[in-house]
């Protein structure tokens, strides 16, 4: 796990460096600003997403629940609610459609991949037929960057996501909550018989991932005068990503918040440096698919040989 | 001879599995084999169809050696096994089941429909069976799908058959419907290879008997004129040569008491026994018994719906394992890897993983109080490891099944339920755990026992009750039990 961080961090060096010499206009002030606001609800995302991975579960329609999400908080801002109520109906929203798909793991024992997967296709489509597609337009003025200069509103979306981010890094190995995570992933009837609620843990991690998917959505619409329904598309692929880079184990038990930081990071980077390297912006998702694949054989060898050695 | 096994040596780690060992087989001769849960039959048949390598020995058929046996070369030689759960393809029709292994050709042929469905038919009326061909697999009786696994089998020159319980789930009428086939198959010439724990059926369709025992073979017979007093005393009889350190403890008051326990879907009926504080109470029977499920449903896995258990005077419902943990009961699940430790994690959350209540206030850990709980019990039950900060994973069985023990007894339980406690870990190991068993009998604490070793059981219990198809036949006192008779009530022989 550490030497999977630090191989990470430094690819992520080198890239840096790289666009350093290259093309330093990268690390202009604005440049870097605007990519870490870019990103900043993408992790809030993947913060969820990797709770829900390391209990051994995927939910592939985090990018649905966002675009859904967005037009709550559109339309809640614009029927006149009070910020903070928009935030909150936003958050409640998320975790409403985070519920469902845990009720329907862990109720129903759909697997997660299957109900997400229909849960993505529904959402995505259900919110193209009502919208038509139209944008949210007229937003109050109250409701962008929260009323304040837009310096000011992106230094609140920044604290809200490093103390959110910061919350769980901690809780994941604080609370017991956290180690039941861990233990779900590793060996959930293990985990079962020393009497973890193993039930209702899993739910609550996918309705904790469907609330910060909310929360996401709302601080990512503050940064528009105008909301589109078809937001957070590729939004999931973005997350998992971050997750699987950052070494945790696809199968569960194993990974931190740290390693999705880092490995947001790096996603995070990756786009807008194609751009000032000059390199077609059509190979970022192939790259993106290169990093992900050689994360997973990474993770794969390394599992190889710690079930050897236990062997 | 039709298939001869000599000198066959095989170890698991440090079990010596078969402990060279010969058997033989006659072209149209049915040969049965027997002995007790572990006493090798498993391993020798694996040996025969090549699912596992011998370490030493010779397996000839028809007078050739075999070499580089695997289920596919034993298959090509006319070696086939059925078990008593059919390998059917549930959802493939018998004549695709049948021609699964016997049509040649490679995954891109043609797939002759009328051809395969004719060879079916054929197949099926060698052995006097009339199953329509087009039938799906899954929707077939047990004693169907064991004859359409026959008739595969006889698609690829059938010599030797080996049959491992086939009858154990059957009604006396499906039993007599699959002898019909043993029958035909016997005129046939084919050499039957026979397991059954059903000792009484042997007289009707064994032609010969060799019984197995702690991975020996004990003594090969006819199996006319021999009872089944007499093969269970083969079966049982054994030097007891290995030491248990079971010490003399004063025992207490009654701990757990259970009356008239049912739970149909665990599948127990009517249980009812009593375990006082400082008693190791064993409790044997085969594989299948209920043991198991019975100690699932005292810790609540699968909640009993007649009967009352009571912890320490105080009657229990429990419904889950939450549940039974405050109430005092504690359970060492079998199968360590899936079910006991985990293995991502420390040696330290493993140990302290029933009790996060413990070492938590408000939902937040206290590593300090983690770590003091963890040292103590993995110094008590000497647990070697590289500190608690290892990985589980890293650990030996031995001391995996330590840091499981030590998860439940930190729950500071009244009632401790081991679950095959010594299954699969080392010689030394097995007697540091016995020694736990012994130390805590002695604080005070009720302990359930169950294994399906028989010297452990005798070696180890106080009392011991034998269970079999769901209801416990019996509680024997130390003194008064012994291998034969434990292996009486197990078998259900009425002898």
């Amino acid at each position: 796990m550490k030497q999977r961080a630090i191989a990470i961090g430094i690819f992520w060096v080198i890239l840096l460096t790289v666009l350093t010499l290259r093309a330093p206009g990268f690390f202009a002030g604005g440049n870097l600003r605007d990519m870490a606001l870019s990103n900043a609800p993408a992790l809030l995302v993947a913060v969820g997403m990797t709770l829900v991975i390391l209990m051994g579960e995927i939910d592939v329609s985090v990018g649905s629940q966002f675009a859904v999400a967005t037009v709550v908080a559109g339309l809640a801002a614009k029927s006149g609610l009070p910020l903070g109520l928009t935030v909150l109906v936003t958050a409640i929203a998320g975790a409403l459609l985070g519920s469902l798909n845990g009720a329907l793991i862990i109720g129903l024992r759909v697997p997660s991949i299957v109900a997400t997967l229909a849960a993505m296709a529904f959402w995505r489509e259900l919110l193209r037929w009502t919208t038509g597609g139209a944008w949210i337009q007229g937003l109050p003025a109250s409701f962008q960057w929260m009323g304040l200069s837009q310096a000011g509103g992106e230094i609140v979306i920044f604290a809200a996501t490093a103390l959110i981010f910061g919350f769980f890094a901690w809780a994941m190995r604080n609370l017991r909550a956290g180690r039941g995570i861990y233990a779900i992933g590793s060996a959930s009837e293990a985990a079962r018989l020393a009497g973890i609620p193993v039930a209702g843990l899993s739910f609550s991690v996918f309705a904790l991932l469907g609330a910060l998917t909310g929360l996401a959505a709302a601080l990512n619409a503050m940064r528009f005068s105008e909301v589109q329904p078809n937001a957070g598309a590729g939004l999931e692929l973005k997350a998992i990503s971050a997750v699987v880079i950052g070494g945790a184990s696809i199968s569960g038990g194993r990974g931190n918040l740290w390693g999705t930081l880092l490995g947001a990071a790096v996603l995070a980077v990756i786009a807008p440096s194609l751009t000032f390297l000059g390199i077609n912006a059509f190979w970022e998702k192939a790259i993106q698919g290169g990093i992900i694949l050689g994360a997973i054989v990474l993770e794969r060898a390394a599992a190889g040989k710690r079930s050897a050695r236990a062997h | 001879m039709l298939l001869t096994a000599a000198g066959i040596e095989k170890r698991y780690g440090g079990v010596r599995a078969l402990k060279h060992v010969s058997f033989d087989l006659q072209p149209g001769e049915v040969h049965a084999l027997i002995g007790e849960n572990g006493a090798g039959k498993s391993t020798l048949i694996k040996v025969l169809t090549g699912a596992v390598q011998p370490d030493a020995g010779t397996v000839e058929l028809e007078g050739h050696a075999v070499l580089n046996n695997s289920p596919s070369v034993s298959r090509a030689l006319g070696i086939a096994a059925i078990y008593q759960q059919p390998q059917t393809f549930p959802d493939l029709s018998v004549a695709e089941n049948i021609a699964l292994v016997n049509e040649p050709g490679g995954l891109t042929r043609k797939v002759d429909w009328k051809a395969r469905r004719e060879q079916a038919k054929k197949l099926l009326a060698e052995i006097g069976s009339d199953i329509d061909p087009d039938r799906e697999a899954g929707t077939l009786s047990m004693p169907e799908q064991q004859i359409v696994e026959i008739a595969k089998a006889l698609g690829s020159n059938l010599k030797v058959l080996i049959l491992d319980e086939p009858t154990a789930s059957l009604t006396d009428r499906e039993t007599d419907q699959l002898f019909r086939v043993i029958r035909q198959l016997r005129e046939r010439g084919t050499g039957l290879i026979y397991i059954s724990h059903r000792l009484e059926e042997l007289g009707q369709i064994a032609d010969r008997v060799t019984v197995l025992r702690d991975g020996e073979t004990i003594e090969t017979r006819p199996a006319a004129g021999t009872d089944s007093r007499t093969l269970i005393r083969l079966m049982a009889g054994r030097d007891l040569s290995a030491v248990f350190p079971k010490r003399v403890v004063p025992i207490g008051a009654p701990v757990l008491e259970v009356r008239g326990l049912c739970c149909e879907e665990a599948g127990i009926t009517e249980i009812s026994f009593d375990v006082r504080a400082g008693e190791i109470f064993g409790i044997a029977g085969l594989v299948g018994a209920g043991r198991t499920q019975l100690a699932e449903t005292l810790f609540g896995l699968t909640p009993a719906d007649g009967g009352t258990v009571r912890v320490a005077g105080t009657e229990v419902h429990t419904k889950n394992p939450r549940e039974a943990i405050a109430a005092g009961i504690a359970y060492v699940p079998e199968d360590r890897r899936s079910n006991g430790v985990v293995g991502e994690l420390p040696v330290r959350a493993n140990t302290t993983m029933a009790v996060l209540d413990r070492i938590s206030s408000m939902g937040m850990l206290d590593y300090g109080a983690e770590r003091e709980l963890a040292d103590k019990w993995v110094q008590a039950l000497s647990v070697k490891t590289d500190g608690i900060d290892a990985p589980v994973g890293s650990l030996s069985g031995g001391n995996q099944q330590k840091v499981s023990i030590a998860r439940w007894i930190a729950t500071e339980p009244k009632v401790l339920i081991l679950d095959e406690p010594t299954q699969g870990i080392d010689v030394g190991a097995k007697s540091e755990c016995h020694k736990i068993m012994c130390d805590l009998a002695e604080k005070g604490l009720a302990i359930v026992m169950i294994s399906s070793e028989l010297p452990e059981i005798l070696g180890m219990s106080d009392r011991i009750a034998v269970m079999s198809k769901g209801r416990m036949h019996g509680i024997l006192d130390r003194a008064d039990a012994t291998s034969e008779i434990i292996l009486e009530m197990a078998l259900g022989a009425k002898a």
